[in-house]
């Protein structure tokens, strides 16, 4: 699609889209969101920017092969259940820590799950990129 | 091949020497168990597995384990020690060890397991490796059709023999196979017995190849020798016999289980005996008086009698003896002279002396001459056929016929080669090096030693055989070379006269069973029938089902989902609709008016991009849905997949050629009102019993103080099933890669 509005449009939608998909990804344990819509808001970025520009340039935005995104994501979220292995618990037990915890306040909480979130996230983007890089340039 | 041994008999180095190393150390192990095990007593080793089952990894040496256990490792051992040179500088030789010793292993583990689950995950383990093993040579067609045959043969018959275990455990409440015996004739009078039985001997039959499923057997043949002389003889297909015998105290003395065996078993030993004397291959030979071996077993353990098992364990000892030896020496006679047809052989006793020693005293044992163990066997096995309560004709009888035409065939075999006729010309064959004759050596001489002393082999191994069969102590008879004038003498007599009878007219005989077996259907020929049918089948009903038009395909697709839900509907009662719409707000009229409207439009539309817009409508409507009752996750995700769907197909919808000029297309409009009242009355259905809050109040309770997190639907998705995400972001990412791939292989052949 050769249209300059939306060419210059996009430059600043995407990249405002990759961040909300971020933090929709972040949000996700407490509020509405999570991986999987995080993923997709993301996802979404860089379809409108395949659409506006192309999938070539998208592709070198992008930098990395989709399907490589897909899979590393398998690979953390994987990586994320068997961590668990590691104390002893069953696989897939969600792993806390709380840096600066006091008795009222959890302070800040690092988990497995949002790591296991993480690999969601890039499982989605990775493979809705790869499916649609695809069809762009093969139909 | 023709022209002797390969000059390089060092083997295969260190490849070659691990696993015969290996495998000598579990006969060690295995030898020093016998002490113990002679002095009737058992040892068993129990790890759990699965508790939560109840399925322990137990494993039980007892007599007839050990006996097994001793036959596995102590021909496992000579016949990896003959494959290092049979199959020297073979450039797969690791593969092949590997193979063989995986099969020696599991083997092994099949025969000890003390548990139901654990015998069948050694019984598929053997299956696997042997399929590995016959079809070793996969560059020929022929071996890799004979290993896929064998495996479809055993693998039908081991999923009968799941499902008989699994009733077998539900009936008696345990997997443990000691257990089971311990509750001694319960599972007879179990109703489902006979369910147990006919299933438990589907698989026992296959994998010992009784007829009618014999036809694998000689097949697998295409095997390396050595292979042959391990699986198909010695181990492997008594994996069926084994576990017939293990189940023998708990499950024999029924008609049933009398009759079946006993005809099954009679008429094995019969055919196959017929069917070897007319091959003309010695390897071939050798395979059908392997059936008739088997034959021989499961008939005897059809019985009950003291005679019948101290016949059974003989003659399981015996057979492996010498029908391993057999085996190798015919390799030893393949690679000598490159062939192993009886007529193109003769003349090698001078040039292959040992090996002809070797065979002769395996041919000795197997045709039952005194003093060999053989004869010893035979005579019991006369004596037990004698004791067969109902029909001892019909055994003897079976029995006679088929141990004089072994006689004959050990004659062809063993004989023939050897000390008849003069090494035809253009053959040059030479005496096999010694890792090749130390086994054929070894066995065929111990059927001798045992022969000789029948005591060492009595207290050892046949006496604590016999009570893991009978489960009673002092049932075992005692193996003697002169039992006295009796009947088993006469009929032993009458075997050797009958036999040589048989031997000296071999070839005329063969001539008349060539003759008789073309008027009886050839099962193997009918198997591949059977194969071309099945294919010709699954290819006409994919071309009916997936036509390659997508529409049709779609729409055979919901038809069946609605005909499915809606009869199941018609046949369990509609459920009662009390419609309560006085609660109804405008909002839920226009979100329901608005998705109605989309449904209409993509029904009568003939613009492809605006059919989709339609779909999206209504996806949107869906999303609103969730909005209004509050489940923002889901309402989400539906209007971000919705976006992507419409750009996704918009896509594809570019390029396709516009839609046919359509009326209202009628039959979508029936179909789609069909799905959506399937589908809603289902929902109402679901939603008028009274819905089970248990797990909704247990995650609304649990989340926050035990996974940290007040959204449930994400919490669920990462923590409390994290597994089944897991499972289905992996589903996402093939499904990506797959799309990937075909897409990327249609643009490659649209090339032009």
């Amino acid at each position: 699609m050769n249209s300059v509005i939306l060419r210059v449009g996009t430059r600043y939608l995407a990249g405002l889209l990759l961040v909300f998909s971020f933090y929709m990804m972040l949000r996700g344990h407490n509020e509405p969101g999570g991986g999987f819509i995080g993923g997709l808001t993301g996802a979404t970025g860089f379809v409108l920017y395949a659409i506006a520009c192309g999938t070539q340039d998208a592709r070198a935005a992008l930098r990395v092969m989709p399907q490589t995104i897909a899979i590393w994501g398998l690979g953390i979220a994987l990586a994320a259940g068997l961590f668990a292995a590691l104390f002893g618990d069953a696989l897939f037990t969600g792993q806390w820590l709380f840096i600066g915890a006091t008795e009222d306040d959890k302070g800040l909480p690092l988990s497995s799950v949002l790591v296991f979130d993480i690999g969601v996230y890039l499982v989605v983007f990775g493979s809705i990129l790869t499916l649609v890089f695809a069809m762009e340039e093969e139909i | 091949m023709a022209g002797g041994f390969a000059t390089d008999t060092r083997g295969n180095g260190l490849t070659g020497i691990v696993p015969v190393l290996f495998a000598a150390a579990l006969f060690a192990w295995f030898a020093s168990m016998v002490p113990t095990i002679a002095a009737t007593e058992v040892i068993r080793l129990t790890i759990p597995w699965i508790p939560s089952l109840g399925i322990e990894l137990a494993f039980l040496v007892d007599g007839l384990s050990l006996t097994f256990s001793l036959l596995i490792s102590g021909i496992g051992t000579l016949v990896l020690l003959y494959s290092n040179t049979y199959l020297a500088g073979h450039p797969q030789y690791a593969r092949f060890a590997l193979f063989l010793t995986a099969f020696m292993v599991s083997m092994l583990g099949l025969v000890l397991a003390d548990d139901l689950i654990l015998l069948f995950v050694f019984w598929e383990l053997t299956t696997l490796t042997s399929y590995m093993l016959i079809g070793f040579s996969h560059e020929t067609e022929k071996s890799r059709r004979n290993a896929l045959q064998a495996l479809f043969v055993t693998g039908a018959g081991g999923l009968a023999f799941l499902a008989g275990l699994i009733l077998l455990a539900a009936a008696s409440g345990t997997t443990s196979i000691s257990g089971i015996i311990a509750q001694g004739s319960a599972l007879k009078e179990h109703a489902m017995y006979l369910p147990i039985l006919i299933l438990l001997l589907a698989g026992t039959f296959t994998k010992s190849a009784q007829v009618p499923f014999h036809f694998w057997l000689p097949n697998a043949m295409a095997a390396p020798t050595p292979v042959s002389a391990f699986l198909h003889s010695a181990t492997m297909v008594k994996a069926g016999v084994y576990v017939m015998a293990r189940m023998h105290p708990a499950m024999s003395g029924t008609d049933v289980w009398l009759w079946t065996l006993t005809i099954f078993g009679a008429v094995t030993a019969v055919f196959a005996s017929l069917l070897a004397l007319r091959q003309t291959d010695l390897k071939q030979a050798l395979a059908y008086t392997t059936l008739m071996a088997l034959g021989t077993l499961t008939l005897f353990l059809g019985q009950e009698s003291g005679y019948a098992m101290t016949a059974f364990a003989t003659f399981l000892i015996v057979h492996s003896l010498y029908k391993a030896s057999l085996f190798l020496v015919v390799g030893c006679i393949d690679l000598s002279t490159g062939t192993r047809e009886t007529d193109q052989l003769g003349g090698l006793g001078r040039i292959m002396p040992i090996t002809a020693i070797a065979a002769a005293l395996a041919a000795l044992s197997m045709a039952g001459f005194p003093p060999f163990l053989g004869f010893i066997g035979k005579e019991l096995k006369y004596a037990g056929a004698i004791a067969v309560a109902s029909e001892p004709l019909f055994v003897a009888g079976a029995a006679l016929l088929s141990n004089a035409l072994m006689l004959a065939v050990a004659g062809v075999v063993a004989f023939r080669p050897f000390w008849q006729g003069a090494v035809p010309s253009g053959q040059s064959p030479r005496e096999a090096p010694w890792q090749m004759w130390a086994g054929p050596i070894i066995l065929a001489s111990l059927g001798a030693v045992f022969g000789i002393y029948p005591d060492l082999l009595q207290v050892a191994l046949i006496n604590p055989t016999v009570i893991s069969l009978t489960g009673e102590v002092g049932e075992a008879k005692e193996l003697k070379l002169w039992a006295g004038i009796n009947i088993p003498l006469f009929l032993s007599i009458a075997t050797f006269v009958l036999g040589l009878l048989f031997y000296w007219r071999h070839v005329q005989l063969r001539a008349m069973l060539e003759r008789g077996f073309q008027s009886i259907p050839n099962l193997d020929k009918g198997w591949d029938s059977f194969l071309d049918g099945l294919k010709g089948f699954a290819k006409w009903q994919t071309q009916l089902v997936q036509n390659g038009k997508l529409s049709s395909f779609l729409f055979g697709t919901f038809l069946t989902i609605a005909a499915g839900i809606l009869l199941t509907l018609l046949y369990t009662g509609m459920p009662m609709i009390a419609v309560d719409l006085s609660d109804v707000e405008w909002k839920h009229t226009s979100i329901a008016l608005l998705t109605i409207a989309g449904a209409l439009l993509a029904l009568v539309t003939n613009s492809r991009i605006a059919g989709i817009a339609a779909l999206g409508v209504v996806g949107i409507g869906i999303a609103l849905i969730f909005i209004v009752f509050s489940a923002p996750d889901v309402a989400i995700t539906q209007l971000l997949v919705e976006t992507l769907i419409v750009v996704l197909v918009a896509v594809v919808m570019l390029r396709l050629p516009s839609m046919p000029k359509a009326e209202f297309r009628l039959n979508h409009a029936v179909l789609s009102i069909a799905v959506g009242v399937a589908v809603s009355l289902t929902l109402i259905a679901v939603v008028s019993s009274p819905l089970d809050l248990r797990l909704t109040e247990y995650f609304e309770v649990t989340s926050w103080p035990e996974a940290y997190g007040r959204n449930i639907v994400n919490v669920i998705l990462v923590d409390f099933r994290a597994l089944d995400t897991f499972g289905e972001i992996a589903v996402v990412v093939i499904a990506a890669l797959s799309a990937y791939a075909l897409l990327r292989t249609t643009r490659k052949g649209d090339q032009k």
